[in-house]
């Protein structure tokens, strides 16, 4: 196998699309949903806050196995957090992904077990497959922000 | 489909040799293009038409009266007769050039559909279409309070004539049809499908994207009142692209597009329209890319399209039995009548992934939705792996698809 294919496929992101964490809804969460027009995958993601921090966060969809193991490791990696946590974790894991080549895996030490998805900057064609969860916690958290503010 | 018994087999090494692409390699291996039904690749006639067209005899068409105007005008207007032969049009101006199928269909939707769709009034499609075939009469429906209903599709992907029949009211105003499903590959009964409109007084529009080819097209034989195709699918260029329509229906639709070479007269009270086709033919068309078309067409011909046909339906037989050896892949569409599309699914693995490994093989599929998402919502799946054939590809393409997906099993299964 190839050595891009290698790292785009890793054993962690694997082991995590065919045995996705925290793969159901979370109810009385905040949700949003996400849409991926060019594969037609659908998922939603869930999150619960406590205290401004992430309590829980899990989803439910149909995706390739970036786009799941992404959102499996995505709703691990979050949790604990604050939403402002939460969102710089997201750029960072975006500019990871499409880092072009002569800053490739820059910025991946800081981003711990997300780093495994430094491969997906070599596939142009699947940076929205990695990034589709990230975009829809992030829609869910934002739905989650204006009730806060008035509680 | 039948097979001529007739016609020389194809000799698809001398056809490979035709088209300069398919000689590269991709990530090391020689790459395997199985996604025409996509867009197809280009023939060296095709590509030495375009760029003789800027070298020889480059000038605007319908305008000027000097050498190179001339020349350009009946190499322009020599596309159209090749055309109306191609599709045996009973007239060239019966031919309109535009961008390709979508614009067609869009054309149709915004003159003929506005004009006469009243408020209730019906568009009959079916489930088996593209999101071009779908889209332009939601938009022309929601205009003009017109109403689209849609002909349910079988297991196997067959449009049910039965339930078309049903669907046929005296609110219908026009049938739009694909001549074969994108998605699935299903040939569709377009013979069967006029008669019954017809019988109705419904006139039928046919999306031949992809038909055209790798079926041989004769409107008159189907009967149909519309028939719009794509360059590009034809191993022509992109962003051409054929309407044909009936004179008489052509004549009563209002124009589409105003501007130049559409109008006889304008002055600032009254603009008189000009006679099809160049009522829809506003502004300086695509001149190189139409010539090109040509040259593609004259192509196909030149092999003919009996002989492609056969060798596509041979081909896509033989694809079908070697997919069937990869356990876990189910076919999406089962039609009996199906042309060089091949639409499935692999137990455990996402088609995007799927398409990823594949592609370090060489092979290029398609992966996705393919443009009809109600398709694959009747499937229930979210996307399909789609490999469509040519008359460029071999047997061992199909090989090499399938210890393609032996990997892939590998990988993720």
């Amino acid at each position: 196998m190839s050595e891009e294919l290698r790292e785009l496929y890793q054993e962690v992101i694997l082991d995590h699309s065919r045995k996705p964490r925290n793969a159901r809804p979370i109810e009385g969460a905040r949700t949003a949903e996400g849409f991926n027009p060019l594969c037609g995958d659908r998922g939603t993601v869930f999150v619960a806050l406590e205290d401004g921090r992430v309590k829980d966060a899990a989803f439910v969809g149909s995706g390739c196995s970036i786009s799941t193991a992404s959102a499996s490791m995505m709703t691990e990696s979050v949790k604990g957090r604050t939403t402002a946590e939460a969102e710089a974790l997201f750029e960072r894991f975006h500019a990871l992904i499409t880092a072009p080549p002569e800053r490739a895996g820059q910025g991946a030490e800081a981003l711990g077990k997300l780093a495994v998805f430094a491969g997906v900057s070599e596939f142009p064609m699947r940076v929205k497959c990695a990034a589709l969860p990230w975009h829809t916690l992030k829609a869910a958290l934002a739905g989650a922000q204006a009730p806060v503010s008035t509680e | 489909m039948t097979t001529p018994a007739v016609a020389p087999a194809l000799d698809v090494e001398k056809i490979r040799a035709d088209f300069p692409i398919l000689s590269q390699t991709a990530h090391g291996k020689p790459l395997v293009y199985l996604d025409s039904a996509n867009t197809s690749q280009k023939p060296r006639a095709v590509i030495e038409a375009e760029s003789r067209v800027y070298r020889e005899i480059y000038s605007n068409v319908h305008r000027g009266v000097y050498d190179l105007a001339v020349k350009a005008e009946k190499a322009f207007e020599g596309a159209r007769h090749t055309v109306q032969r191609f599709i045996n049009a009973p007239e060239s101006r019966e031919v309109i050039f535009l961008r390709g199928t979508t614009e067609a269909i869009n054309l149709v939707a915004q003159t003929f559909g506005r004009q006469r769709l009243k408020q209730g009034d019906e568009i009959l499609i079916s489930a088996l279409e593209h999101h071009s075939n779908i889209v332009p009469w939601q938009i022309v429906c929601e205009q003009t309070g017109g109403v689209l209903k849609v002909a349910p599709i079988t297991d196997s992907g067959e449009i049910r004539l039965d339930e078309l029949a049903r669907l046929l009211s005296p609110r219908t105003r026009l049938v739009a049809v694909g001549h074969v499903s994108n998605a699935l590959g299903t040939v569709n009964p377009v013979k069967r499908i006029v008669e019954l409109a017809h019988a109705q007084g419904v006139p039928v529009l046919v999306d031949g994207a992809p038909g055209v080819p790798p079926l041989p097209v004769d409107v008159q034989a189907l009967g149909c009142d519309f028939y719009a195709f794509s360059g590009h699918k034809a191993f022509g260029p992109s962003g051409i692209g054929v309407l044909w329509g009936r004179a008489s229906l052509l004549e009563s639709m209002p124009p589409w597009q105003g501007g130049g070479d559409m109008i006889l007269s304008v002055t600032f009270e009254k603009t008189t329209y000009n006679a099809i086709p160049y009522k829809f033919e506003a502004g300086t068309p695509n001149i190189a890319g139409t010539i090109a078309l040509g040259a593609a067409l004259d192509y196909l011909t030149g092999i003919g399209m009996e002989r492609i046909a056969a060798y596509e339906h041979e081909l896509v037989a033989y694809a079908h039995e070697a997919l069937a050896t990869v356990p876990g892949l189910r076919f999406i569409g089962t039609a009996k009548e199906k042309a060089g599309v091949v639409s499935f699914v692999l137990e455990g693995v996402h088609p995007h992934d799927m398409g990823t490994v594949l592609d370090y093989e060489g092979v290029a599929i398609r992966t996705g939705h393919h443009c009809a998402q109600p398709v694959m919502e009747r499937f229930g799946v979210p996307a399909t792996a789609r490999a469509s054939l040519a008359l460029y590809n071999t047997r061992a393409e199909v090989d090499a698809l399938v210890q393609g997906l032996h990997k892939v099993r590998e990988m993720f299964a």
